[in-house]
């Protein structure tokens, strides 16, 4: 959204980019939405060339050395949170964390104030997780600082989907033309929005898959195809992207228990065996075990969820170095 | 000696059906006569090339006072409409404390002779303190000057409250002005749509709107009591109004300059000076309600005006209150919408800001004739000019039109024969 150009991009590090002369010129990410397919391509080339940091014995590089990433997380989150200080750290660069409980955020000062005053203190990158849809985006225009979003509402989660999307060409080794299967509350999930948006730029066919109470019927404005029914789509997908689902949604009557969820929308190694032998299974994390997913599933030789989270160190390492090179 | 001599404009009054070019005299605070005769008068403007008619007429303005001053005051409101050409507005009765009693009715017109600009008529409660649970006491608030009743910002949910209150103003021959949201499908902060649906924000379906009114309107046939849907917002909604027309139901409704010019795509960006309740909607809904104004099935045009603090608007989207200003820009926005795209001529969509919303809250006002109140307003159609809310007589700036640019502006306002508002250089029509 709003994007301001640097003049030049820093070659402090070369990255291993398939397209060397591409120039990343943006100071945010917020969403994917705003990203050319040519920006996430150069993201997850950039994230290749980290990855080897993570095998090294001392696994550290100078890259953000001196740099201040500060983690604001108005809204909880652990292994989000852990994933962006770690990967800050094996930049090289200093993390300070404010979460929105025990914080001044509590005491009714406002978001922009809060950013502003942190701000001030002078930090190099801003790292935003809020429950509210849209709060970093409202706050690009207002600091000088990068924004990275760690996921705002239901709205976007651009490291995840970067993540998963990372995921997906390392094991298949393109995007163009792989189908994918988004399956829960489509509805309230920030992990579908942003894979929507990246896969379908990238080329990939998605379908999203939950009941109508937790699929809004005018998502398929966003390029993606819906499907109520679970076993309808097993034979024909490449990936199926199982969504935690929360538990507090049975109560406002948009399922009516786990039990039937589990039942119609649930993986087990029953559907397993009527999908495509190699297909892969993901989930963003935390699993509940025996909802979305059984162990068997789960823990199975289909599964790349372990991967997903050792790619999100590099994908992230990645997006932290991009943005804050980008700025001078 | 009369007092004020107004030449050579063109003086439509839709409530009379006038339309032609002259005089008009005010003296003692009564439009004195109209005519070619130019007499000796303490004042004389040239109006030659602008519109004289009745001093508009605003329905639905939200004054803030009492409880929230420092994001409006009557006194700034009604400095606000003068400066848009309005010369009468309803005060919403959603303040704190609301006005639900005769005092409470009282201290708006207490408030409004104090601040000498625009008549500010007071609006009352349908129930105390606009919980929906109990009836006001419409008869002692009309009685002290409440011109209308609603519990505005939300609409009344129980049905048998709904038609108690609907019986009862019947009685005093009160209009019953209805928020139309079923509260049990709300929940939301923008339009239900593709829209929100990519911005991860929870939709409003214009079905809680459209059920309200169905429901609404049954009550209406049985009761016979005259009822007034504000601002409503969908096609659906239009349609339903036309269908209870046709059946002659005693039913008007409203439209705002936002539901007419701007659809939820607006949202995008998270700017919450475009967050607003009934939500704005799609594209066919801002037609149907164009065509609506257009067929006479929506009878007036109000602007909802509802200030609020630039922080409560700096918030996040979903937690910033909801609300648009526009009682300054109004008259300019209606023009865009409505005359300059075709749809009618200024004729046309003046009797929607004078004759027809006079008629559901004070039929003395709204005409410009002989006898008649002297509230006047003297419109430039061709001005062209530029929306600066920093320079708006509203204390409040949660205004989407900023920098808007804009064809008609009311040049000089009059209210009770004494002149309220004159644009500055406009074009010396001071003689």
């Amino acid at each position: 959204m709003m994007t301001k150009k640097a003049s030049s991009s820093s070659n402090a590090r070369p990255s291993k980019s398939k397209n060397p002369k591409f120039l990343w010129t943006r100071k945010d990410l917020v969403g994917l939405d705003e990203l050319s397919s040519e920006e996430i391509v150069h993201v997850l080339d950039t994230a290749v060339s980290f990855q080897e940091v993570s095998t090294r014995s001392i696994k550290k590089i100078p890259a953000l050395r001196g740099k201040v990433v500060a983690l604001l997380f108005f809204e909880d989150s652990t292994r989000t949170r852990m994933s962006f200080e770690l990967a800050a750290s094996r930049l090289s660069a200093d993390t300070v964390f404010l979460s929105g409980k025990g914080s001044s955020t509590s005491k009714g000062e406002t978001t922009l104030d809060t950013v502003r005053n942190v701000e001030a203190m002078g930090v190099d990158v801003f790292v935003i997780r809020h429950s509210q849809s849209g709060a970093p985006h409202q706050l690009v225009d207002k600091v000088n600082v990068p924004i990275v979003n760690a996921g705002d509402g239901p709205h976007e989660h651009p490291t995840q989907a970067l993540l998963d999307i990372f995921t997906i060409r390392q094991k298949l080794g393109t995007l163009e033309g792989v189908r994918v299967a988004i399956v829960g509350d489509i509805a309230h999930s920030r992990v579908a929005r942003s894979n929507i948006i990246g896969l379908r730029k990238l080329g990939a066919e998605v379908v999203v898959v939950g009941p109508p109470t937790l699929v809004p019927a005018t998502i398929t404005a966003m390029g993606c195809e819906i499907s109520h029914s679970l076993d309808d789509i097993l034979g024909e997908v490449d990936v199926i992207n199982m969504l935690r689902i929360q538990f507090e949604r049975f109560s406002s009557n948009l399922f009516p228990s786990l039990r039937e969820y589990s039942s119609l929308f649930g993986m087990n190694a029953d559907r397993l065996s009527k999908c495509r032998k190699d297909v892969l299974i993901m989930h963003p994390g935390p699993i509940n075990r025996g909802v979305e997913l059984t162990s068997e599933v789960a823990d199975g030789p289909n599964s790349c969820i372990l991967q997903q989270v050792t790619n999100g160190l590099a994908v992230r390492m990645a997006v932290l170095y991009l943005v804050s090179q980008s700025r001078h | 000696m009369i007092d004020i001599l107004i030449t050579n404009g063109r003086v439509i009054d839709p409530a009379s059906g006038r339309d032609e070019i002259a005089n008009v005299m005010v003296a003692n605070g009564f439009v004195s006569k109209i005519g070619k005769t130019a007499p000796k008068a303490r004042r004389t403007i040239d109006a030659s090339g602008k519109i004289v008619c009745p001093g508009l007429i605003d329905l639905h303005v939200h004054c803030r006072e009492p409880g929230h001053e420092e994001e409006e005051t009557i006194a700034t409101a009604a400095s606000a409409a003068v400066a848009g050409g309005f010369t009468t507005i309803c005060a919403m009765p959603n303040t704190h404390p609301p006005q639900d009693d005769e005092t409470s009715i009282l201290y708006v017109l207490q408030r409004m002779a104090r601040a000498g600009k625009a008549r500010v008529l007071p609006v009352g409660c349908i129930t105390k303190g606009g919980e929906g649970k109990e009836l006001a006491e419409m008869g002692m608030m009309h009685e002290a000057g409440a011109v209308a009743f609603t519990d505005d910002g939300t609409g009344v949910a129980g049905s048998t409250v709904m038609q108690r209150a609907l019986q009862y103003a019947q009685m005093i021959d009160v209009v019953i002005m209805q928020h139309c949201q079923d509260p049990d499908l709300f929940g939301g902060v923008m339009n239900s749509g593709a829209v929100a649906v990519r911005l991860g924000l929870p939709g409003i379906a214009a079905s809680g709107e459209e059920i309200m009114l169905r429901r609404d309107l049954e009550l209406v046939k049985r009761t016979g009591a005259r009822y007034h849907a504000m601002h409503i917002s969908s096609a659906g909604s239009v349609e339903i109004i036309r269908q209870a027309k046709a059946q002659g139901l005693p039913v008007t409704a409203e439209a705002t300059p936002h539901h007419l010019l701007l659809t939820d795509a607006a949202c995008i960006g998270y700017d919450p000076n475009y967050k607003i309740n009934p939500p704005l909607r799609s594209a066919g809904d801002v037609e149907a309600l164009r065509q609506g104004v257009s067929d006479g099935t929506i009878d007036c045009l109000a602007t909802d005006h509802a200030p609020h603090s630039k922080e409560e608007k700096e918030m996040e989207f979903a937690l910033a209150p909801f609300g648009i200003v526009s009682l300054d820009c109004a008259l300019g926005l209606y023009a865009r919408a409505l005359v300059h795209s075709g749809l009618m001529d200024w004729g046309e969509m003046l009797a929607k800001l004078t004759v027809n919303p006079a008629a559901i809250i004070d039929p003395t006002l709204g005409m410009l004739q002989e006898g008649a109140p002297a509230d006047i307003t003297i419109i430039d159609p061709d001005k062209r000019w530029t929306v600066n809310a920093n320079k708006f007589a509203s204390k409040a700036r949660n205004c989407p039109y900023h920098g808007w640019k804009l064809k008609g502006r009311a040049i000089a306002t009059i209210a009770g024969g004494e002149f309220k508002f004159q644009l500055q250089n406009a074009s010396r029509i001071d003689k």
